[in-house]
């Protein structure tokens, strides 16, 4: 028996950054909102144990329960997929607030060259500085059309920072708050980078420098340094995230509701139009189907492709022949970097999520490819993030990994090592795409995704040109050891690297070679609208959430327009 | 280097930061729930729930296995942890930090059942960059591993596990390390990978999991625990020491 609830205004399935901006501006308008969280509901007020490494760090207390669904992973099409039975490689989010709750904070704007890629490159490097296997392809909106939703998205969540990055786009107005404290730490960076002839600049922060009161209305307080930020929710409410911002801002309105424990399992369609969603109670396994005029998909990378999938719309990409959309560009990161072992010991447990500096020198076009064999590049960070014990144990290369020598240097080094890491860009690559699985199933019995993805000769040449530019840095702060990351081989979905997943539902200009348009709308459904990193057509250097935060103010304003004018807003 | 004076309140420190009175709810509601015990140094022993204890720690200080069954396994567990992180003179090994009777507690709950694992089959066995692939819960690999660890003892050097000296039990951890034990469901690095996980975890989680006891390992380590914040810290030039806290006691 399905229940057929009433018909709302917008459905948006998840209640993530993305569902959270979604709902707070359309509820704004007066649009009746429904958001349909398969996770429970939570706040600051549960993070009061949180300073707990184990629980939450190691045993993923706030992540995705993996033994109700996961994904199945495969290096190429010649293996067969098998599921990623534990959580790894990226910390998928459930519960209010997604992985919004437990991210670090580092804010960024993918670079005006990011969203113009192919049309720059041919321009500067002509058509063939990368072989017809990288599917790269400007996004259908430029960094300037993007720029205004970049401020919404910065001002909303009070970001502190500093406008001192020369390779950056331009900004309209300055951060609205502060950056953060420039640590002994940071400072040897600074030092270093700025003796080299690099750019140092604070690392752009939701982690509050001061208490910051946005335009909504919504109070965010100044963080503490606690050094439990990553994979935890901040006990302060410091570390902005959607639970302290955007659903408080639209539930005050009175046109939003979150219905907890609801697992969206399909996108209702009629003829070219989609008509509202069927879920599950997680519960009871009740069946229901949310009516509704408009459908955001706001659930992630990689539950938005699936939806799609199991809902038959949109053309699956095939790499045999090139054709179809959906589950095309998938692309991940590559994390070059150095470690350097030092004399004295340093703070090193002290720090928040988005602490840290960064110099941008070799990330986007900032360097001449012209000799190089591949394009874009990373940006460089030292972040102080509070090193916990059981999952730092940096160690110099050639100690064993366990027994008496182990204990020692690892306990000695634990505050005597830092490290600067590279966000390497990925470039989308023909062979790496999102499909469906056709053994595994979810609990509602829905096939899993499947994820088929490696890394490409791109990504092992920018990461081995990366990594040896974090060397010198580590070098000129005055470590005794430096130890270079080794260079890549296959991508392993084993030790974890970002939840910067991106790719498979993305936006063009061109129906044929998109997903969504420029408003984040489907091509084939003018109600339905996808929004997240899916969008992206490849991988930048950065974190995505700025990026992805400005999307979804570029998505509200499209679902406004959309209740009331109707029709394709492209 | 001196170590810093951390007794001032969690509401003191709020007003000071100018944190509206809001996040108190938040961020205030600890030392009150948990009050009662160990607010001053000397109690650095024994966090409410703990096993381990030295001092007078009442129930807190009864002790015994949740998961296994036979003490001969369990010492066996708790050799193969000592070997991985022995004790010497920084501070305890595995067992004087209690990582045993830590694992055999995780063992028993979530994590040995591997409750937010995705365990549906089919099974099949994958390349290493497609990770965990076996039907088996995490609580049966360890004991079929320890039974091996056993069996291995008697094979190589005909006698039991604990009986051998460190190098002998090192050869035997060192071949389930390299993949050379055969194991029924699992590759032996696998479950190698695991125990020194296992073992790491235990001697630095906080103690209310049953390990770390009196937060030696933190102390080791120079790791503070579970601190209200390190605002004023932050920007020290010097190392700063201070005596762990854990979740678990009153700050
Ligand atoms: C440990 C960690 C650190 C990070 N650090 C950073 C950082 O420093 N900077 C940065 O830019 N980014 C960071 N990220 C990434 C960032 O968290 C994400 O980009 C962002 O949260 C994505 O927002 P979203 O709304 O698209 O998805 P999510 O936050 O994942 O929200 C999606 C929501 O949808 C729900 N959902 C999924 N499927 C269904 C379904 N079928 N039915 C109903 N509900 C469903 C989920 O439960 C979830 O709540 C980090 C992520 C992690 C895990
Ligand atoms: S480091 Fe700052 S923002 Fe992060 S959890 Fe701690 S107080 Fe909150």
């Amino acid at each position: 028996m399905v229940t057929t609830l009433e018909s709302v205004d917008v459905v948006t399935v998840g209640v993530g950054w993305t569902g959270g901006i979604i709902a707070a501006e359309c509820a704004k308008e007066g649009l009746k909102v429904v958001g349909l969280e398969r996770g429970r509901e939570r706040g600051t007020e549960d993070f009061t144990m949180v300073h707990d490494e184990y629980r939450y760090a190691v045993r993923y207390e706030l992540m995705q329960d993996l033994s109700k669904e996961t994904i199945t992973f495969r290096n190429n099409r010649k293996q067969r997929a098998l599921p990623m039975r534990q959580l790894g490689s990226f910390l998928l989010g459930e519960g209010l607030g997604g992985a919004g709750t437990h991210w670090n904070g580092q804010t960024w704007r993918f670079l005006p060259y990011d969203f113009e890629i192919k049309t720059m490159t041919d321009k500067k490097y002509g058509a063939n500085k990368l072989s017809a296997d990288y599917t790269i392809q400007d996004w259908g909106i430029t960094y300037d059309e993007l720029e205004p939703y970049f401020d919404r998205f910065e001002k909303t969540a009070g970001i502190s920072g500093e406008d001192k990055n020369p390779f950056w786009g331009k900004r309209a107005n300055g951060y609205p708050t502060p950056p953060m404290k420039k640590t002994p730490i940071l400072q040897r960076f600074e030092k270093a980078t700025t003796d080299l002839g690099l750019t140092p600049f604070m690392l752009p922060s939701a982690n509050l420098s001061e208490a910051y009161e946005n335009p909504d209305g919504q109070k965010i307080n100044a963080c503490q340094y606690c050094g439990f930020c990553e994979r935890f929710g901040c006990e302060y409410g410091a570390k902005t995230s959607p639970e302290i911002t955007v659903v408080p801002a639209a539930k005050e309105t009175g046109n939003f509701e979150v219905k907890f424990n609801a697992n969206v399992v399909e996108v209702m369609k009629e003829g070219d139009k989609v008509t509202g969603v069927r879920y599950y109670d997680t519960v009871t396994f009740e069946e229901f189907i949310q009516p509704a005029n408009v459908v955001v998909l706001t659930s992630y990378v990689m539950n938005n492709a699936k939806l799609l999938m199991v809902s038959d719309i949109g053309q699956q990409y095939d790499p045999t022949t090139g054709q179809g959309t959906l589950g095309k560009n998938y692309a991940y990161q590559i994390l070059p970097g150095a470690t350097g072992f030092f004399e004295e010991q340093m703070n090193t447990f002290m720090g928040a999520g988005a602490l840290g500096m960064s110099v941008d020198d070799f990330n986007g076009d900032a360097f001449d490819h012209g000799d190089l064999n591949f394009i874009h590049g990373a940006s460089l960070s030292m972040t102080q993030t509070g090193s916990r014990p059981i999952l730092s144990n940096p160690t110099p290369p050639d100690t064993p990994s366990w027994g008496a020598d182990f204990k020692r240097a690892s306990i000695e080094n634990y505050t005597r090592t830092l490290g600067v890491g590279g966000q390497g860009a990925s470039m989308p690559h023909k062979e790496n795409f999102l499909a469906l699985d056709s053994t595994y199933k979810d609990i509602y019995g829905v096939p899993l995704l499947q994820l088929t993805y490696n890394f490409t000769d791109q990504d092992r040449a920018l990461h081995s040109y990366i990594t040896e530019k974090t060397s010198n840095i580590v070098k000129e702060m005055g470590a005794k050891t430096v130890a270079a990351r080794g260079s890549i081989s296959d991508y392993d979905i084993v030790p974890y690297q970002t939840t910067h997943n991106t790719g498979g539902t993305i936006m063009g200009a061109d129906p044929d070679t998109s997903v969504v348009n420029n408003f984040l709308q489907h091509w084939d459904a003018e109600n339905l609208f996808v929004v997240g990193a899916g969008n992206f057509a490849h991988n930048g250097g950065y974190n995505p959430t700025g990026t992805v935060g400005a999307l979804a103010y570029r998505c509200a304003e499209g679902v406004i327009r959309y209740s009331r004018e109707g029709g394709s807003l492209a | 280097m001196a170590e810093k004076d951390k007794n001032f309140s969690r509401r003191d420190f709020l007003k000071t930061s100018g944190i509206a009175t809001g996040a108190l709810i938040g961020g205030g509601i600890i030392g009150g729930l948990i009050g009662a015990n160990t607010n001053t140094k000397d109690t650095g022993t024994d966090a409410p729930g703990t096993s381990g204890g030295t001092k007078e720690s009442s129930s807190s200080s009864v002790r015994g296995l949740t998961f296994f069954k036979s003490m001969a396994e369990f010492e066996v567990l708790s050799q193969a942890t000592e070997r991985i992180f022995p004790e010497d003179d920084l501070g305890p090994g595995a067992i004087g930090l209690s990582v045993p009777y830590f694992i055999d507690g995780q063992l028993a709950g979530s994590y040995g059942e591997n409750s937010k694992e995705y365990m549906q089959g089919p099974f099949f066995e994958g390349e290493p960059t497609q990770g965990y692939q076996s039907r088996l819960k995490r609580n049966e690999m360890f004991q079929q591993g320890i039974q091996l660890m056993q069996q291995e003892a008697q094979s190589r050097f005909d006698t039991k596990f604990v009986d051998l000296n460190g190098e002998q039990m090192d050869e035997i951890l060192t071949a389930f390390q390299d993949n050379e034990i055969k194991m029924r469901g699992v590759e032996s690095q696998f479950f190698f990978r695991l125990l020194r996980q296992a073992t790491l975890e235990g001697a630095y989680a906080d103690p209310i999991y049953g390990g770390n006891t009196n937060m030696d390992g933190w102390r080791m380590k120079g790791f503070p625990g579970h601190q209200l914040a390190y605002i004023n810290d932050i920007e020290s030039e010097d190392f700063v020491e201070m005596d762990p806290k854990s979740i678990g006691m009153e700050h």
